[in-house]
């Protein structure tokens, strides 16, 4: 790499300065950051410039959750600056999230100077070690010749393919050293190669099998969202040329309307059963962009066993890693829709009109169970007509949905929809509790003007609540909607069907006054209590200009339904109301 | 519905990547990571200027685990290509060993008679011991180590394999 830039004539620049002339040049205009000695160099050239805007975050996992929803929700790089070793170790969390659910991040990192490299300097961690398995690619710059192509080549790297985060380990010497500059243009590598476009064949022999089916589903997955809003644009034709029903991932919501009338709903562990019926009854399953995540597919050897199955993914090792597909599609999902859809009607492709509405009247059927049902109450809020009323209120906002992990979480999913992607920030593949909160506030910096609420359980949102200060600083007006049970209810919830009740160490004791805790930080706190209020309360919050907790008190027992409790098939399915102590195989009981 | 051939096989597969810093771990951290056995792992520098290594391993698992250690390794940023020489070509492998074997007597004897009947070399020899240099495949060195044992064998030194498809193309 040396070689080839000292041949060009350049202007000579530190590799702090280097690493700001690339941000620009990448189009960087946030970058989520936590000062510390390795790093000074180049908090110096922040200081210096007045373009690339840093969000002082308060904890370094927080810097990457908000890059990852800043990322998330305008498909853009998100890029965050950390010191040397505890500022790494802490963003480790982050960039294994980050990694499981496909986002692209540029975490630059301090190191202590090369000369002291292996030597436990003060705050000195092998970065590149720790990170090798949680990032897609990571560099430690050895030499300042070098640094200006790995910066071009860690963004190409990150946002190509399938995306990822990765790490540049920058040893301070290097960032005060002079080194030559080079522009983005010139990038390329050699061993590095993603893949586009699907091979015609697949497409076709993929549109024909579609085309035969009498009970087909789409099965999308967030690799619809990562292929960039035209993806959506593009499945939503191809989903309404066909008449087919369409389920998704949790990663994968909002890239077809849930008010669509095709819409079955999300599917897997808790989603609809309509959904998971489909799933499993079908004759052709049609994957884009998804993974065969085991929170989707259940039992494996009881996964769809009747059905073929069409696979597009970018990345060739989701194929067949645990489900045998019958049509492999190796590319980009909006250039294989493009395809698709070309071939789809050049054949004139039609399906079997009789038995696709034989199979929509199964499908009503499933419907009518209603899955998402829940008992309602007049005295106390329960957690999903907190979500409802949240979304009725809020729907026709500009509105961005972040999540803490939880029955929260699936409750979010199943009662806010999703009309377009890019709405929804999770954290699907890692479930990090404590994602929600700096993730609405990377996605708040992204989009200033747009309602950001991050729907939260009382136990993950305070892993990062330090965040708030984050928030009030840049003057963020994110809302917190915690659905407070006062447990970690997922966990009470598996303990209750599957520990015989011993709720050990699930209980949110000690919890802080939320409402007090929101103005001890210089936000706003509103609660609510019972249902009669709720409205009210919802649009006060809404009505807020800053960030405001809402700490909605619901009924602390409720437990998340449907669900396919672990080791079972999608047929056997619980729903609320039947008899909840599930029969669950000692090799069940082993999954999580 | 995952597929029901299970059997277990063993493949050589040959990795060519650019041998940038850490090349090498990541190939076995992918290993350790993901629970994939290593039989025999080599790796060296095959091109200085163009620096690229050639790792060669010898792996097993059922086909559906092959295929994907063969797709993992392939997502490897400074992967540049993976072949899989146990179904793609016919391939050659050998290992080089270096054995010591120390004894007096007639078990001197035999073992230098033995050496000479799988040509190994002797590469280095006192009154009481001999090293060989045997080179093979693996089955070779594994039955001339068995056959050192009871002649006094002492230690053992292997390469691994390294490994080459038959033919005028290059992998
Ligand atoms: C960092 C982390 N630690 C532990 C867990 C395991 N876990 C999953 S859900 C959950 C409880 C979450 O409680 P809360 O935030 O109150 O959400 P609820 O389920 O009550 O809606 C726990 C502990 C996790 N997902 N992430
Ligand atoms: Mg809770």
């Amino acid at each position: 790499m040396g070689k080839r830039m000292s041949d060009q004539k350049t202007d000579q620049m530190t590799g702090a300065e280097i690493v700001i002339k690339a941000l620009k040049d990448q189009g960087v205009e946030h970058i989520f950051g936590y000062p510390g000695g390795a790093v000074l160099p180049i908090y110096d050239e922040i200081f210096k410039q007045d373009w690339l805007h840093h969000i002082l975050v308060r904890h370094e996992q927080g810097a990457a959750h908000a890059a990852e929803g800043y990322a998330r929700s305008t498909g853009k790089c998100g890029v965050l600056l950390v010191t040397s070793g505890p500022g790494a170790t802490n963003a480790v969390t982050g960039l294994t999230d980050a990694l499981m659910d496909s986002i692209p991040l540029v975490c630059i990192t301090g190191q202590v100077p090369t000369h002291l490299i292996g030597s436990d300097a003060f705050q000195e961690c092998d970065t590149v070690g720790i990170t090798r398995p949680c990032t897609k690619h990571n560099y430690l710059v050895k030499s300042v010749d070098d640094l200006a192509e790995i910066m071009h080549e860690a963004f190409y790297i990150a946002t190509s393919g399938r995306p990822g985060p990765v790490v540049i380990d920058i040893p301070k010497d290097i960032q005060f050293a002079p080194g030559p500059y080079m522009s983005p243009e010139k990038i390329s590598k050699a061993s590095y190669q993603p893949p586009k476009k699907g091979d015609l064949n697949g497409i076709r022999e993929a549109a024909e099998l579609i085309a035969s089916a009498k009970k087909p589903v789409f099965y999308t997955g967030g690799g619809v969202i990562n292929a960039g809003q035209v993806a959506s644009k593009l499945l939503r034709e191809f989903v309404g040329l066909t008449g087919y029903p369409i389920t998704s991932t949790l990663m994968g919501l909002g890239a077809f309307p849930a008010s669509d009338n095709q819409w079955l709903g999300m599917l897997g562990m808790h989603g609809t059963y309509e959904a998971n019926m489909a799933m499993h009854d079908c004759d052709v399953m049609i994957n884009i962009g998804a993974r065969f995540d085991d929170r989707i597919t259940g039992r494996l050897d009881a996964f769809s066993p009747n059905s073929k199955k069409i696979h597009v993914d970018i990345d060739p090792s989701s194929i067949n890693k645990t489900v045998h597909v019958d049509v492999p599609i190796v590319g980009d999902v909006a250039h294989v829709l493009e395809d698709m859809i070309r071939i789809w009607k050049e054949t004139a492709c039609s399906p079997d009109k009789q038995a696709i509405s034989d199979w929509w009247q199964e499908i009503e059927g499933w419907r009518k169970v209603n899955s998402l049902g829940f008992e309602q109450s007049d005295t106390i809020i329960k957690p999903q007509y907190a979500v409802q009323r949240l979304y009725e209120l809020s729907k026709d906002k500009d509105v961005y949905i972040s999540t803490e992990v939880g029955q929260h979480q699936m409750w979010a999913a199943q009662h806010f929809h999703f009309e377009e992607p890019n709405r929804w920030m999770t954290s699907g593949g890692l479930g990090t509790m404590g994602y929600g909160l700096p993730a609405a506030i990377g996605t708040q910096i992204a989009h200033p003007e747009a309602l950001v609420i991050d729907i939260a359980g009382e136990a993950s949102v305070l892993m990062n609540m330090q965040e708030m200060s984050t928030a009030v600083q840049y003057n963020l007006p994110v809302k917190i909607f915690i659905l407070n049970n006062e447990y970690m209810g997922m966990v009470r919830q598996w303990q209750q069907l599957l520990h015989g009740g011993r709720y050990s160490h699930s209980y949110s004791e000690a919890l802080p006054d939320f409402v007090k805790l929101a103005e001890a930080y210089g936000a706003t706190g509103i609660r609510a209590t019972n249902p009669g209020e709720l409205d009210e309360a919802i649009t006060q919050m809404l009505d807020t200009p800053g960030p405001v907790i809402f700490d909605c008190v619901v009924s602390k027992d409720e437990n998340c339904f449907p669900m396919i409790p672990s080791g079972k098939a999608h047929n056997e399915m619980i729903l609320a109301g039947e008899p909840a102590d599930v029969e669950v195989s000692e090799e069940g009981k082993a999954l999580v | 519905m995952m597929m029901n051939d299970q059997s277990i096989e063993a493949h050589t597969l040959s990795v060519l990547v650019e041998n940038s810093a850490g090349v090498l771990a990541r190939v076995i951290g992918l290993f350790s990571g993901r629970g994939y056995n290593i039989e025999s792992l080599t790796v060296a520098e095959v091109d200085g200027e163009a620096h690229m290594s050639r790792i060669t391993i010898v792996t097993s698992g059922s086909p559906m685990v092959i295929e994907q250690i063969k797709a993992q390794l392939s997502r490897i940023v400074p992967v540049s290509r993976v072949t899989d020489l146990t179904v793609e070509a016919e391939a050659i492998e050998r290992e080089m060993a270096l054995v010591k074997v120390a004894g007096t007597g007639e078990k001197r004897v035999e073992a230098l008679r033995v050496s000479e009947s799988f040509r190994a070399r002797v590469v280095d020899t006192t009154h009481e011991s001999f090293v060989f240099e045997l080179t093979g495949a693996k089955t070779k060195i594994d039955a001339f180590v068995q056959l050192m044992r009871p002649l006094g064998l002492k230690e053992v030194s292997r390469t691994g394999i390294a490994a080459i498809a038959r033919g005028p193309e290059a992998m």
